[in-house]
């Protein structure tokens, strides 16, 4: 069964302009454009209203009524923008929030207020919450959404009806509360049918007759019957925990708390769906509005708390609380199939693995993934192309790494340039000069001619050789093109051991 | 008399290296290292494992020849199934050079640390994670308090750490179990044979806790360490050229 609640602004212009403008607030004012030459009152404030002045009426007949009227002109409003940052704000109270233009919201909210104890206490907190921000609300709670929204406007403010009492709440209310147009309502206050009660127990295909299909349908939908979705503002996160806080929190103590108790429901609801996260948002609603969020990544799919917590506590230190954190929700953003794992008597390599995978977590949350490499080899001769870097820690290489004594162990990003003496062409270098010294070679392997891939890569082809210096110290030394070639030159690429 | 005597003392002194935190692996665990002569000058004469090394390279030939030494000795801690952590600063390791020393560069996972503090954390945290094999840390600086706090993790987790430090500007005492300063040596040939030979150090072993400094001369061939032999005289120059010899 679900549950909805809507909310109603009635002055949702003014009271969005006095949070603006403080000095409007507690002052009777109203908000105009100019409409086919004249000026109309836009909206009006609750002061106002209860003088007499309402809506759509011309601003020289409120004059009339309320001499001092301060008035403020206004170009078009946008309702939308006005309603998203409150919709926004309304996720903290449940994930499925669409807006409810003019102006007004509606909330799918089962299985929500049970954190907040009751309806009646969800309510009450919505509803005082908005209020102090300085908006009128008036709101309701009802099976559908028909129903929450025409009692939210027509009814007693911030009731609840009941499970399955639409109907009664409904027969009192005039027939604008089914959100018909304006001409079938007109129609059926003509009739004197003005209340829903009147005219709600007639039959069906008398009722079509009479005043077509959309009457019927909206009948339906107040009364649950027919199916009404909401189009929300975000779509809601099929793994997502929140914790409301009854106090700010404003201490890494807390947050830490905070952070454990969700995760608890989180996994266990991963466990529950057999799926591990591979990444996961922390998102912190502050007092002021505020949002502040630390993600985490994962090299494979986990489910275990205590190495998710470990990597969120990691980022505790990059969260500003100032005045502290009302709320908090974890998000697991992305998820994959993760089957229980029989646990083993002995480590073995797969054991051993996932103690490896949650160590590389912690430094890709600390350091950042892009820090961290694994090499497979790969079947080409260009040095720097000779290996890859694997996808993972499971990828296994396809083929073995060539166990070729004339390859360095360290190797230069950048091959440096040096100036050699060569007594022969073809020969390898007798002397060579690297950053201001000289080296005097006694041994030498090669050359060894590695090619360009010619099919991707234009430029000169390397003979690399092997040196020793007087010292023992190894060099691979290479000369880029043919010895007789103008650009041909010498470089230095690597240190053996 | 006198081999009660012998025994009482042998089996104090190896309840004094436990308590330093050198204590003898137990049996699934054990890695022996067969590094020949070495070992008469370690403590209870096995490679000490489950500790920190600290390598000191001066420059960058030396660099190369002890990242040669290390990943031969890398070979017996990772096997053929466990991983290894190199925290890499600048070394630009190069990883198909390194099948050549007896390992699959598939079981190193290299991480670049962007600055020396962060390096000391992602090898402090590496340490304590006993599943890996070893790891290699690529620093400058070592500080005795920072080398005491890797020697605090590892006596838990018993993962051997190899601090390599290249440049190392005040060498100041450390927790640290041995130093050794590896430089390349000139490499041997059999026969007179021209070319380069296969790899060779200068293996200084400047301090060791319960053990001999000494200073050594090491060949590596056909996969395992084997003592230069100086019997065959240096050929001064041998300037050929492979595909002509």
């Amino acid at each position: 069964m679900n549950r909805y609640l809507s909310i109603w602004f009635p002055h949702l212009y003014t009271d969005t302009y006095a949070r603006q403008q403080p000095a409007y607030q507690n002052m009777l004012f109203v908000m105009t454009t100019s409409e086919r030459g004249r000026m109309v009152i836009q909206a009006a404030n609750q002061q106002a209203e209860s003088e007499g002045i309402h809506v759509g009426m011309a601003l020289a007949d409120a004059r009339a009524i309320f001499s001092n009227l301060t008035v403020v002109e206004t170009a078009t409003t946008q309702q939308q923008n006005l309603l998203l940052p409150l919709a926004e704000w309304c996720l903290r109270f449940s994930p499925d929030i669409a807006i409810d233009p003019p102006d007004g919201l509606l909330l799918n909210i089962s299985g929500c207020p049970h954190l907040w104890g009751n309806e009646t206490l969800y309510l009450k907190e919505i509803i005082s919450k908005l209020q102090t921000k300085g908006y009128d609300v008036r709101a309701a709670i009802a099976d559908s959404v028909g129903t929450a929204w025409a009692v939210a406007r027509y009814g007693v403010a911030h009731s609840i009806i009941p499970s399955g009492k639409q109907k009664e709440a409904l027969c009192d209310l005039p027939p604008e509360a089914l959100r018909i147009s304006k001409a079938l309502a007109e129609k059926l206050h003509k009739l004197g049918l003005y209340t829903i009660g009147r005219f709600i127990d007639i039959a069906r295909p008398t009722l079509a007759r009479r005043f077509g299909q959309e009457i019927l349908l909206r009948i339906d939908q107040a009364l649950a019957n027919a199916p009404e979705y909401l189009n929300p503002i975000r779509p809601v996160p099929p793994f997502e925990e929140r914790l409301p806080c009854m106090e700010a929190i404003r201490s890494a103590k807390g947050i830490e708390i905070a952070i454990q108790q969700l995760l608890k429901k989180l996994c266990h609801r991963l466990f529950l769906a057999n799926k591990g996260l591979r990444s996961a948002v922390l998102t912190c609603h502050r007092v002021d509005n505020d949002r502040q969020q630390i993600s985490i990544h994962t090299g494979r799919a986990s489910r275990n708390e205590a190495h998710l917590f470990q990597l969120l506590a990691l980022k505790i230190p990059s969260l500003r609380p100032d005045l502290g954190f009302e709320m908090f929700l974890l998000e697991a953003t992305i998820t994959e199939k993760l089957t229980a794992v029989q646990e083993r008597l002995w480590h073995s390599s797969e054991a051993d693995n996932s103690a490896v995978a949650e160590l590389l977590d912690k430094i890709a949350g600390k350091a950042g993934l892009r820090k961290i490499h694994r090499y497979l080899p790969e079947a080409r001769y260009w040095p720097e192309y000779s290996f890859r870097e694997a996808a993972g820690l499971q990828e296994k290489p396809a083929m073995q790494w060539p166990a070729n004594p004339s390859r360095p162990v360290c190797l230069l990003p950048q091959p440096e340039k040096i100036a050699v003496s060569v007594p022969l062409p073809d020969y390898p270098p007798l002397l060579f000069h690297y950053k201001g010294k000289a080296f005097r070679i006694v041994k030498a392997d090669g050359p060894e001619r590695i090619e360009r891939e010619w099919w991707t890569d234009e430029g000169l082809y390397r003979d690399y050789y092997c040196v020793e210096d007087e010292s023992g110290a190894r060099y691979w030394l290479f000369r880029s093109g043919h010895f007789d070639d103008e650009q041909s030159a010498w470089y230095l690429h690597g240190f053996f051991a | 008399m006198q081999a009660i005597k012998k025994e009482q003392i042998d089996l104090l002194r190896k309840e004094i290296l436990g308590l330093q935190g050198l204590g003898v692996k137990p049996a699934n665990n054990a890695v022996s290292v067969a590094l020949g002569a070495l070992l008469k000058n370690m403590p209870g004469r096995v490679f000490p494992t489950g500790v920190v090394h600290e390598f000191l390279s001066p420059d960058r030939t030396a660099f190369a020849a002890a990242t040669g030494f290390i990943s031969a000795l890398l070979n017996n801690f990772i096997g053929t199934e466990r991983y290894c952590i190199w925290v890499s600063r600048q070394g630009h390791i190069f990883p198909p050079g390194l099948k050549a020393f007896g390992i699959n560069p598939e079981q190193i996972i290299f991480i670049d640390a962007g600055s020396e503090k962060e390096a000391l954390w992602i090898i402090e945290e590496s340490l304590k994670c006993a599943t890996l094999g070893a790891v290699i840390g690529e620093l400058q600086e070592l500080s005795f308090s920072h080398s005491r706090r890797l020697q605090l993790a590892v006596e838990k987790s018993k993962v051997t750490g190899f601090i390599h430090r290249l440049y190392p500007r005040n060498i100041q005492p450390s927790a640290c179990v041995a130093r050794w300063q590896i430089k390349p040596a000139r490499s041997q040939n059999k026969n007179h044979f021209p070319g380069i030979g296969f790899p060779a150090w200068d293996i200084e072993l400047l301090k060791i806790r319960n053990g001999q400094p000494g200073h050594w001369q090491l060949t590596w061939q056909h996969n395992r360490f084997q003592m230069t032999h100086h019997d065959t005289p240096d050929i001064s120059l041998s300037l050929s050229q492979n595909s002509t010899a």
